[in-house]
């Protein structure tokens, strides 16, 4: 199963190359991975977009907490949550398809920020469903480029992350 | 006044109660090694890194306290990392200091340079390189914290030469504060009472204890509990000395080479009560047949050990020194509750007793000199009273399974990497700590030339170090797979080796040969007696295997017996 990892890091060097040390030597998918300042600048938060049952989604949280970088694991398996992610894809644009490709971008309330001769650079920002929709409604046309950022996630409403640091639990319920 | 970065090296160690350090020398380690020589660390220097790391490691084994290695950029770094990795499979906190190459030229792949720090990232709780020396107290602080608390392991410190040679005040820190660190000691309460109710309707109990219980001293502990409710033990490899290898309800080791009553007790158990041990593959057999009947409780001080191999049912998250202790709570609150429980467990150790006596562990006593005979009269003449360390193979299994472990930290042994070269090293480390006390390696005439160098320390510093070298003139495990599983070629394992007694006197050791079975004792009782290091080259039966054997891949009820 597809799953959506918030981690907080140490805003440090070698961070960075832990997280994902820690993925390959372990033999957990990466699907994506997203990292930025937060607030605090000296804490980064790392989206990871990753793939598993439930046992491996359960030892990928744990030993990322056992990091000693590692201040907070956010697993939004178990919250209402928000993700959006941005990909820039460049169409092929030509005389007849244009108008066609305007349209479809304003229905996707994308944006063409680049254009050439025989080109048109779009980006789109959305949940996962929506880019795939719109990828599937330009395919046709002829995708020159693509990249994407893989997603960034928050939990809906009022809820935020606490810069509560780890605390000695006394263990719980699923270890 | 400001002080030197070596100075402040050495200042935060003696702040840090260190007494000794196994290190080697380079270019990168010059301004340490100068302030070092004066004051009064003990400096262990031996003759490989690889050797310094396993002898830091021998040491905090045996005393518990965290054991100190220092080496030079390049090679002397990467010579550690076998070491390293040994430690961290095994949990044992260890520091080790390496020096790098002037901060400016990092990256550049200047002489001696490697990223020692990016190489030794899965292998370490953590490490660091320090960029400022402004910084070297506290990290220096910190790695001793990591490395001793939680589940220890080993910290490595990467320390740039410029660094040690710059100039800032000193003062070493007092307090310790990581924001994103902090282990679990107490266990759930809650979690802890479902544990006593299953405990207390189960009918086949075991418990299966490994190397957390030596790790957080809850032997004493562990001991009453299993008393208290008489609740068999098994240890695995790692957990050996945990609970008095004498003690009437011990079972002995499982697993692969494990005893047939303790592999019979897994199997038929109807609730396994796991404490510091991992669910190791070496331990657990066939993974879905492991207690195929039992409900599992895991305690353990690292989550990511919980429910890893195995599905828990109760897991408890905690060092097993403080669940343990409110176990022992529990029980003397109520013991109404276990009224049941004592009246039916009878039946289980009358099963138990049936199967110690019908399948004990033995061996055949016809042929050449036998290697299990040799282990058993080291276990009598000692009284279980030496401290042991072992190398890999053949020659590390008899000894879990034939000398008595009766006190924790006295069997010394890499049970997670299985590092050959390992035993002798880390004898050198015990000795060390333990000055008075008999310290033997027992060892395999392949794995002591793993890091045999290290008898020229050993002299050097008159460590009294015994190697028992059991000499079967073959790579004797590996033999053992080849004679099982692949039509007895005996490719690359039957290896020609050197006159040992002779290499001991060219290093100024004392050495001794035995090939009979009567001069066991007698030369065994005078190698010991030996205030020299030593080596008691004995030639044992080349064709002798280690029984019972699960199989790799079998269930652990599947064994080949003797
Ligand atoms: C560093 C290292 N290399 C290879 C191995 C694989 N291995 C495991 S046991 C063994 C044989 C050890 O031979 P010896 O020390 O003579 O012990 P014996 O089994 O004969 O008692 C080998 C090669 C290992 N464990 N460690
Ligand atoms: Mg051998």
């Amino acid at each position: 199963m597809r799953h959506i990892i918030s981690v907080l890091v140490e805003n440090e060097f070698g961070v960075l190359s832990r997280i994902s040390g820690l993925f390959s030597g372990r033999g957990f998918n990466i699907e994506s991975l997203c990292v930025a300042e937060t607030l605090d600048p000296t804490i980064s938060t790392m989206t990871i977009v990753t793939t598993g049952d439930d046992a491996i989604i359960e030892q990928i949280l744990k030993q990322l907490n056992k990091l000693i970088n590692v201040i907070k694991v956010i697993d939004f398996r178990d919250t209402d949550y928000i993700s959006r992610e941005m990909v820039l894809v460049k169409v092929n644009a030509e005389e007849k398809t244009r108008e066609e490709i305007l349209r479809m971008v304003e229905i996707f309330r994308g944006r063409i920020i680049d254009v050439s001769q025989k080109t048109y650079t779009i980006m789109i920002t959305g949940d996962e469903e929506k880019l795939r929709a719109f990828l599937a409604l330009v395919r046709p046309l002829g995708i020159k480029d693509l990249v994407r950022t893989g997603p960034v996630a928050m939990a809906r409403g009022d809820r935020t992350i606490k810069m509560k640091e780890k605390q000695p639990k006394g263990g719980n319920e699923d270890g | 006044m400001k002080k030197t970065g070596a100075q402040i090296f050495v200042e935060s160690l003696v702040a840090e109660g260190v007494d000794t350090i196994f290190c080697y020398p380079g270019g990168a380690t010059l301004y340490i090694t100068d302030a070092l020589s004066d004051c009064d660390i003990r400096q262990i220097v031996v003759r490989h890194e690889q050797g310094a790391v396993h002898a830091s490691d021998g040491y905090a084994r045996a005393s518990g306290k965290v054991g100190v290695s220092l080496v030079t950029s390049g090679p002397g770094a990467t010579n550690t990392v076998t070491g390293i990795a040994t430690a961290y499979m095994d949990s044992i906190p260890i520091v080790i200091f390496s020096c790098q190459v002037n901060t400016a030229l990092i990256g550049n792949d200047a002489f001696q340079e490697a990223d020692i720090v990016g190489i030794t990232r899965p292998c370490t709780k953590h490490n660091y390189l320090v960029k400022d020396v402004k910084d070297l107290a506290r990290i220096i602080k910190e790695a001793f914290h990591i490395a001793r608390s939680g589940r220890p392991g080993p910290v490595l410190v990467d320390i740039p030469k410029d660094v040690s040679a710059s100039l800032t005040e000193f003062k070493y820190p007092d307090k310790i504060h990581i924001r994103s660190y902090q282990p679990t000691y107490f266990g759930h309460p809650g979690q802890i009472q479902r544990a006593m109710r299953q405990i207390a309707s189960s009918k086949r109990p075991v418990l299966f204890t490994g190397g957390g219980i030596i790790l957080s001293g809850a032997s004493n502990e562990l001991t009453k509990f299993a008393e208290a409710l008489s609740i068999p033990v098994t240890n695995t490899l790692m957990g050996l000395g945990g609970f008095p290898g004498n003690h009437q309800l011990f079972l002995g080791m499982l697993g692969m080479h494990g005893t047939y009553a303790a592999n019979m007790a897994i199997t038929e158990s109807d609730l396994v009560i796991a404490m510091g041990a991992r669910f190791d593959d070496r331990a657990t057999g066939k993974i879905d047949e492991f207690a195929p009947h039992a409900k599992v409780i895991h305690v353990d001080i690292d989550p990511t050990s919980i429910s890893k191999n195995i599905k828990v049912d109760i897991p408890i998250v905690g060092d097993t020194k403080n669940v343990l202790h409110k176990m022992l709570d529990i029980l003397a609150e109520d013991k109404e509750s276990f009224k049941g429980f004592q009246a039916s467990i009878h039946e289980w150790l009358k099963k138990i007793t049936k199967w110690k006596k019908d399948f004990p562990l033995t061996y055949q006593k016809n042929g050449g000199l036998k290697p299990q005979y040799v282990i058993e009269r080291i276990y009598e003449l000692t009284k279980g009273k030496a401290i042991i360390t072992t190398e890999v193979g053949q020659n590390q299994m008899w000894t879990a399974q034939f000398y008595k472990f009766l006190k924790p930290r006295t069997m010394l042994t890499s049970g997670g990497l299985g590092t050959m070269g390992f035993g002798f090293p880390a004898a050198i480390g015990a000795q060390t700590a333990f000055p008075r006390s008999l310290v033997i390696d027992i060892a395999g005439d392949g794995s002591i030339q793993m890091n045999i160098q290290e008898l020229a320390t050993a002299v050097q510093h008159r460590l009294p170090v015994k190697v028992v070298i059991l000499n079967n003139g073959y790579l004797g495990m590996v033999r053992q797979w080849q004679e099982f599983f692949y039509e007895k070629r005996y490719t690359w394992t039957c290896l020609p080796h050197p006159d040992f007694v002779k290499v001991a006197e060219a290093y100024g050791a004392a050495g001794y040969r035995i090939d009979k079975e009567k001069d066991v004792d007698k030369v065994l009782k005078e190698a010991f007696r030996n205030n020299q290091p030593t080596f008691i080259d004995v030639h044992v039966d080349p064709m002798e295997c280690v029984y019972p054997m699960v199989p790799a891949g079998a269930s652990l009820k599947e064994m080949l017996l003797v």
